[in-house]
């Protein structure tokens, strides 16, 4: 740059006391002058772990105290302390394990089997235009049925025992997985795939590390919804036919008017749909580790 | 090894896209490719690269490929695509798997192209992790870990902030320095192609045809000190250009 220009921009270019300025005008208005109304915060989430508790535990305690001082009917609702001693009952004669083992059984057995085979075929559908042009209808034509209706049909052909409750949960969960799965594959952002292939990554390689990984944290939301369709199955099925298992216990209850073994029963079903929750919770942090 | 291309056109549905393109990479030159949006650059780069087949015309490799290249035709993409569920170690690692190369051996190229790409502090971390300049760095670590002939660089720099863009444009050119690569590098940015272009081919709006190719006879290490003596080349590229790009933004588009 030639001197003359260089004299140039010193010329148009100053430094400047913004800091200086600043506080010259807040001297000048000093009279009528007034800080910005603030307009902005809330419609944020902070954790609040202590009232989280404290409203459930008020809500079993006022619970309690309205059936001990006959502000709730006893006809109407067993008290909590009367449904932990039906818990502790069913531990006392040894049928806690019975019904609830022979429920996580069921439930374990249909879940893991309906869910294995709906990502295979998610997968298929995902991937190959003729599975999707075969299968999708039949699909968008099975899933809306409650599988409980079939639950007749399913005793034809597997028997009164467990194969036409675990068929039942099976059928129940092997839809939404099949679509969870298939709709994660789609959703995989199609410039990874180009990415692959522009490497010469291989069909296998490309499915195995791009588009599986990439439909994971779709098909893992898949889980809560079939995990959920599962339980209510589950009682179902159980109610209409079985011995053992938490759904034909709530029923057998039901009918004596034991509402507190009723309540029993539903609280270990919450529980069980607690520790899924948890369960699903800790394998998103474990398989989706790399996002947030 | 050299890169023709060879009267390429291409057509989606009745929209006229590629008209008549010709041009070659030759060894150790980099030619940008310049348009306005929509005139189907970035089209034409996944012809040269295979990724798409073009209607009319071809695209030619011309020699072999440098001695133990992996992958001869490898990309820079615009969006980085990395892999969000890889580190950055296993991101390189993914484009040496298929190859075999795994263990030690991917172990020695990793911290390689890490180092060259002055990434080693950040082999473990996650792409969420890094910021649009460190993710298109580790893309470039990528590319060069399978030893490309010719690197198809589409819109590198576009998604950065323009002081990010600076600073990559400086560890390109410091990078062509050392290694030579050529490379076909698409841009909207005039000055990008003028600093790094040994060659750049301006393309007129839908249909895609050559305007012009200019050729800079200035090396790149000079160009950066010499800036003032580009300005001339970026104004005949803008007027080349103007009325092409008011145009094209007029149009109604229904192709990405």
């Amino acid at each position: 740059m030639s001197h003359d220009a260089a004299a140039g921009q010193a010329d148009i270019v100053k430094t400047h006391d913004a800091a200086a300025e600043a506080e010259s005008a807040k001297r000048a208005q000093a009279g009528n002058i007034r800080p910005v109304p603030f307009r902005g915060g809330g419609f944020r989430h902070r954790p609040h772990l202590r009232v989280s508790l404290l409203v459930f535990v008020a809500v079993i305690v006022l619970w309690q105290l309205g059936c001990q001082y006959g502000f709730i009917s006893t006809i109407a609702l067993a008290s909590p302390a009367q449904a932990f001693g039906a818990i502790m009952d069913l531990v006392h004669t040894g049928m806690l394990w019975k019904h609830v083992g022979l429920s996580l059984y069921r439930l374990i057995a249909g879940w893991t089997l309906g869910t294995l085979l709906g990502i295979a075929v998610g997968i298929m559908v995902g991937l190959f235009s003729l599975a999707r042009a075969g299968l999708m209808p039949l699909v968008s034509a099975l899933f809306p049925i409650p599988k409980i209706a079939l639950l007749p049909l399913f005793v034809v052909w597997f028997g009164i025992g467990e194969g036409s409750k675990i068929a039942t949960i099976l059928f129940g969960t092997f839809f939404p997985t099949v679509i969870a799965t298939y709709s994660g594959i789609d959703s995989v952002d199609r410039n990874l795939i180009r990415m692959g292939q522009s490497f010469g990554l291989t069909w296998a390689s490309i499915v195995r590390k791009i588009i599986v990984p990439g439909a994971l944290p779709a098909i893992l939301s898949g889980f809560r919804i079939s995990a959920s369709i599962a339980i209510v199955l589950l009682v179902a099925a159980e109610m209409i036919g079985a011995r053992y298992g938490i759904g034909a216990y709530i029923l057998t209850a039901g009918a004596l008017f034991a509402l507190d073994k009723l309540i029993a029963g539903v609280i270990l079903l919450s529980v069980i749909g607690m520790v899924i929750a948890w369960l699903i919770g800790i394998a998103e942090k474990r398989l989706l580790d790399w996002r947030m | 090894m050299e890169l023709i291309v060879d009267n390429v056109g291409h057509d989606y549905g009745d929209t006229q896209v590629l008209r008549d393109v010709s041009f070659t990479v030759k060894h150790g030159e980099i030619v940008c490719l310049i348009g306005p949006s929509g005139c189907g650059k970035s089209t034409l780069l996944r012809f040269i690269g295979g990724l798409e087949r073009p209607d009319s015309g071809q695209v030619l490799a011309a020699g072999d490929p440098p001695a133990g290249s992996l992958n001869p035709l490898t990309y820079i993409f615009q969006d980085f695509a990395l892999l969000p569920w890889r580190t950055v170690e296993g991101n390189i690692s993914l484009v040496l798997e298929d190859h075999g190369i795994k263990g030690k051996a991917a172990r020695a190229v990793i911290d390689d192209v890490l180092r060259r790409t002055k990434l080693s502090d950040f082999g473990k971390a996650w792409p969420r992790q890094l910021s649009g300049g460190m993710k298109q760095r580790v893309a470039i670590a990528r590319a060069l870990s399978v030893k490309p002939a010719v690197m198809l660089m589409d819109e590198p720099l576009s998604a950065l902030d323009s002081q990010t863009r600076e600073l990559l444009m400086d560890d390109l050119v410091e990078l062509w320095l050392r290694e030579r690569f050529s490379a076909c590098y698409v841009t909207h940015n005039l000055a990008e192609a003028v600093r790094i272009g040994h060659k750049i081919v301006v393309l007129s709006r839908r249909p895609g045809r050559i305007r012009e190719t200019i050729e800079i006879d200035m090396p790149l290490n000079e160009r950066g000190e010499r800036m003032a003596e580009l300005d001339p080349i970026q104004r005949q590229l803008w007027l080349l250009m103007r009325d092409e790009v008011r145009e094209a933004d007029r149009e109604l588009t229904d192709v990405a």
